[in-house]
């Protein structure tokens, strides 16, 4: 599905390349991965402060384990990621099928901009609206508030990589289903779904790591009993530099790099 | 036919849509309707807001009431929005500088590897942009990665002071948003058809000229794309001005949360998201101008 | 679909499970590293309640996160010139403090103060001063004046930390300038207005959290500081000191106090009265270095904890606690602060 010729490319048309770009990639590859690799030394670090080189130790992962504070931030973070998701996955689901399989209809336009619309508007500008929302309706549900501000603000790290899917299906399958008079609903539940959920889990696994990686909103709209990882980190960074924080950080950072791998290889499956 | 084929009934479609209205209608679009009605009412001295009309939230953009109580020109605030103006405007230059040949070198490889860079590019956009913001304190920090062996090796003498300041920001925003940048490019580069750099060369263009009057020209959308995936977060960046700049130099975010968090003025802090919108607002415009102009542009080929 | 169903059923029972408030809890809000987890445990284990902690940097956080409808916290710690406010905004409710069966432990001097006449609402936590410290290897001066922060020397260029927010700043100059604590004189605010906009060339970072790590590393070389906390950053081995200048310094004290939407009640009043225990809050002495309210609690005290020089101010020291500020003196305040912060 690529060009044909990219292979030839380098023999036929040396014209389009440029002396430095492989060194200017290396160099913005190291940029790139730099802070991390230091993050993650420095969390081996034994001494107090990060950057006073201490020996080597695992004793701020060990810490960091056995945080209480930190425990209940993990859980608080797990429990708002996975309702989030479930909630903003289905509703994506539905929401994708219609506009990638309802035709031309008037307000598709609409609907398209209503659902990416939490991905244009500022994160601080979404934490301050729905701060006000809930204090001027008087909604006071603890992590449910929480709750409610990620699901909207996933729906559309969900929505994409399902419609993407949808619009790269073909219909034969369902058509012959029909044909074999299979029902409606028999069609959807044993074809439809089956050929979408690479689709759908990868924007389960998309909103799961937007979730878990919120801060702002979180921060602003959270009561009390409801602060998440990021928030605690957050808290953490600003009462002291200790590699207990390089601890808790290197662990969410291998969590999502995991999920994020296997997001890749379910896309990529995906299109193949 | 099938439920889900076209010719399925308005009722079912709406259907499909409604969660989606729902959600994202009560919990984003009616908050911001509320918020842009705040704006106008006048704050309660000790947090919320009286209902009382007002516009002095917009005011206090331009003028404040010094404290004998005079009307007067303030630019405080005029200041804060240029620096953030400026600062965005900085680091999605650097981005796009420091992007544009990656992007560009990545598309001359192999499909394969062209995956696996982009998934390299990919991965630190997806970990927590916290964590990304903390690992250049210690980078930058007194005593961090870059001052230590320089200091050692007595190449300086005294501490670099890189945190706390404009530029520590800038870099902070660069790294966090630099993968917005190279994906739309390399979206855009991907689809470049590469017998037009050879034709423009046979026609004696100079490899300079191919960059700048082929290639630049006609990934001009994914460019542009990049420049506004970037520029709208940095506009609204919160935590690299926090963390990096000291709370000392504010950006427009950190302004916004300021007047929740300690300032108590929410009709301000709502008219400063307000602003922040409508920058957002024109320059998606902008930006839908821009890509229609193209995709008739082309329709017309 | 039944999986489908199941994660949602999972979904909801999670959801459910999160809103719903078991007996044994406690929400606690309190300033950052302001809360031993010793003093915490002791808590659970002797009342099986199990205690939940958020923290924030400052009273106006702490105003403006309840103004906003936060809920769920139990107690909250405000210093004392927030309380009036927090009375008279409706956001803390009485709790009959003075009918706990620990109140007798309480020192005359803290009982019944001027911002709880009747000990309605507020149980004691700490007291303390608000200065500044330096780091003793890398600044010359002796910290003898506040002069020495406000209009700083030379050599402090870029090398000093101011707090966060106005509070504590505003009433620090005004003691130095000599003005009365809430001045509602435009002349007066107007000069603080102007030296705190001068000094701000010499602020390297306006910070309320982390000033013993900024003078540990050198990133800073004086900075705002509370008494206890300044002596939590000199045990770790930084030299850090704290200054008692000769104009005075500001003495606040925090008091634990009951938001009015808190879910706990009962359990908040056990936790003031375990508080007024003189063994409980010797433990928090101990660990914070400030001064308690509590009768009987220097026998528990440590040498150190008894010679430190955070807690033993020189017999001179003028102190001088803020009152709430009138909404005119409050404005005038908010308008300085903004000033400087733009």
């Amino acid at each position: 599905m690529q060009n044909p010729s990219s292979h030839k490319r380098k023999k036929v048309l040396p014209v389009g390349h440029y002396r430095g770009l492989g060194a200017w990639t290396v160099f913005f590859f190291i940029f790139l991965y730099l802070p991390i690799v230091v993050l993650i030394f420095y969390s081996f670090n034994a001494n107090r402060m990060v950057m006073n080189w201490g020996g080597f130790g695992f004793d701020w992962y060990l810490k960091a384990f056995n945080n209480d504070d930190i425990q209940n931030a993990v859980w608080n973070s797990l429990i708002v990621a996975t309702v989030a998701t479930a909630f903003a996955t289905s509703i994506a689901t539905v929401g994708a099928l219609v506009l990638a399989r309802g035709g031309n209809f008037r307000g598709k336009t609409i609907s398209l901009g209503l659902i990416t619309l939490p991905l244009m508007v500022p994160e601080i500008v979404t934490a301050v609206a729905v701060l006000i929302f809930f204090s001027a309706v008087g909604i006071n549900w603890g992590l449910g508030n929480v709750i409610i501000a990620h699901i909207t603000f996933c729906i559309p790290f969900a929505f994409m990589p399902i419609r993407a899917r949808l619009e790269g299906m073909d219909t034969s399958l369902e058509q012959a289903a029909r044909d074999l008079y299979a029902s409606e609903w028999e069609t959807f539940r044993f074809v439809t779904v089956p050929l979408l959920m690479p689709g759908i889990v990868a924007g389960a696994m998309l909103s799961f790591v937007i979730s878990m990686d919120d801060f702002i909103i979180t921060l602003m709209v959270g009561g009390a009993g409801s602060t998440t990882l990021p928030v605690y980190i957050y808290s953490m960074i600003r009462r002291g530099l200790t590699p207990e924080i390089n601890a808790v950080s290197t662990v969410l950072l291998f969590v999502s790099i995991a999920i994020v791998t296997a997001y890749w290889v379910v896309s990529k499956k995906g299109t193949d | 036919m099938n439920l889900w084929l076209p010719k399925s009934a308005a009722g079912k479609r709406w259907l499909g849509l409604a969660p989606s209205y729902f959600i994202i209608g009560i919990f984003m679009l009616v908050p911001m309707v509320i918020m842009g009605v705040f704006s106008f009412l006048e704050p309660n001295p000790y947090g919320g807001v009286k209902p009382v009309g007002s516009l002095a939230a917009y005011v206090k953009l331009f003028f404040e009431y010094d404290l004998e109580d005079n009307l007067v020109f303030n630019p405080g605030y005029i200041n804060i929005i240029f620096r953030s103006f400026q600062l965005s405007f900085g680091a999605t230059l650097l981005c796009l500088v420091f992007g544009f040949p990656v992007a560009y070198y990545i598309t001359l490889q192999p499909e394969n590897r062209r995956n696996f860079y982009i998934y390299l590019i990919t991965i630190p956009f997806w970990t927590n942009l916290l964590i990304r913001t903390f690992a250049w304190i210690i980078i930058l920090g007194r005593g961090g990665v870059i001052e230590t062996p320089l200091l050692a090796a007595g190449i300086i003498e005294d501490s670099l002071r890189m945190m706390y300041t404009d530029g520590a920001i800038a870099i902070g925003l660069t790294y966090s948003y630099l993968p917005l940048m190279v994906l739309p490019i390399y979206a855009s580069l991907e689809k470049l058809d590469f017998r037009l750099l050879e034709a423009a060369s046979d026609l004696y263009a100079s490899r300079l000229e191919v960059m700048t009057k082929v290639v630049i020209p006609l990934c001009k959308p994914g460019i542009i794309a990049g420049c506004i995936l970037v520029f709208i977060p940095c506009l609204g960046a919160f935590i690299a001005p926090n963390l990096l700049g000291g709370g000392k130099n504010l950006m427009l975010g950190s302004l916004v949360q300021f007047q929740f968090a300690s300032a108590r003025n929410w009709p301000f802090g709502a008219a400063l998201s307000m602003l922040l919108l409508s920058a957002v607002v024109i320059m998606l415009i902008f930006y839908a101008r821009a890509a229609s102009k193209r995709a008739s542009m082309e329709g017309s080929d | 679909m039944k999986r489908l169903l199941t994660l949602f059923t999972a979904a909801a029972a999670m959801l459910t499970m999160s809103l719903a408030k078991a007996d044994g809890e406690l929400f606690i809000y309190n300033w950052t590293e302001y809360t031993p987890p010793e003093l915490i445990a002791k808590f659970e284990k002797e009342t099986g309640i199990k205690v939940s902690l958020d923290t924030y940097d400052s009273n106006e956080t702490l105003l403006a996160k309840l103004q906003a409808g936060a809920t769920g916290y139990d107690i909250v710690v405000p210093s004392q010139n927030f309380v009036p406010i927090l009375i008279n905004e409706g956001l803390i409710q009485k709790v009959g403090v003075h009918s706990l069966p620990n109140f007798k432990n309480m020192k005359d001097r803290w009982k019944f103060p001027e911002w709880d006449p009747k000990q309605e609402y507020t149980g004691p936590w700490q007291w303390g001063t608000t200065s500044f410290s330096y780091n003793s290897e890398m600044y010359d001066g002796k910290g003898t004046s506040l002069q020495e922060f406000f209009e700083p020397s030379e050599e402090m260029r870029g090398r000093l930390s101011v707090f966060q927010t106005p509070d504590e700043v505003v009433s620090l100059a005004n003691i130095y300038l000599g003005f009365p604590f809430c001045s509602e004189d435009a002349k007066q605010m107007k000069q603080i207005q102007d030296m705190l906009v001068k000094q701000k060339e010499y602020v390297v970072a306006y910070n309320s959290e982390t000033m013993s790590d900024m003078l540990a590393s050198g990133d800073a070389v004086m900075t705002n500081h509370w008494s206890g906390f300044s002596r939590l950053g000199r045990l770790t081995g930084a030299p850090i000191v704290y200054a008692y200048p000769k104009e005075g310094v500001v003495g606040w004290f925090d008091s634990m106090v009951v938001p009015s939407s808190a879910k706990n009640v009962e359990n908040a009043k056990k936790f003031m009265n375990f508080m007024m225990d003189p063994v409980n809050m010797a433990m928090l002495t101990e660990n914070q270095g400030y001064g308690d309210a509590v009768k009987g609690t220097e026998a528990y005290y440590s040498d150190e904890l008894k010679t430190a020089p955070e807690i033993n101010p020189p017999a001179d020291l003028k102190v001088f606690f803020a009152p709430t500020c009138s909404p005119k003196a409050q404005s005038l305040i908010d308008k300085v602060w903004t000033k400087v912060m733009q």
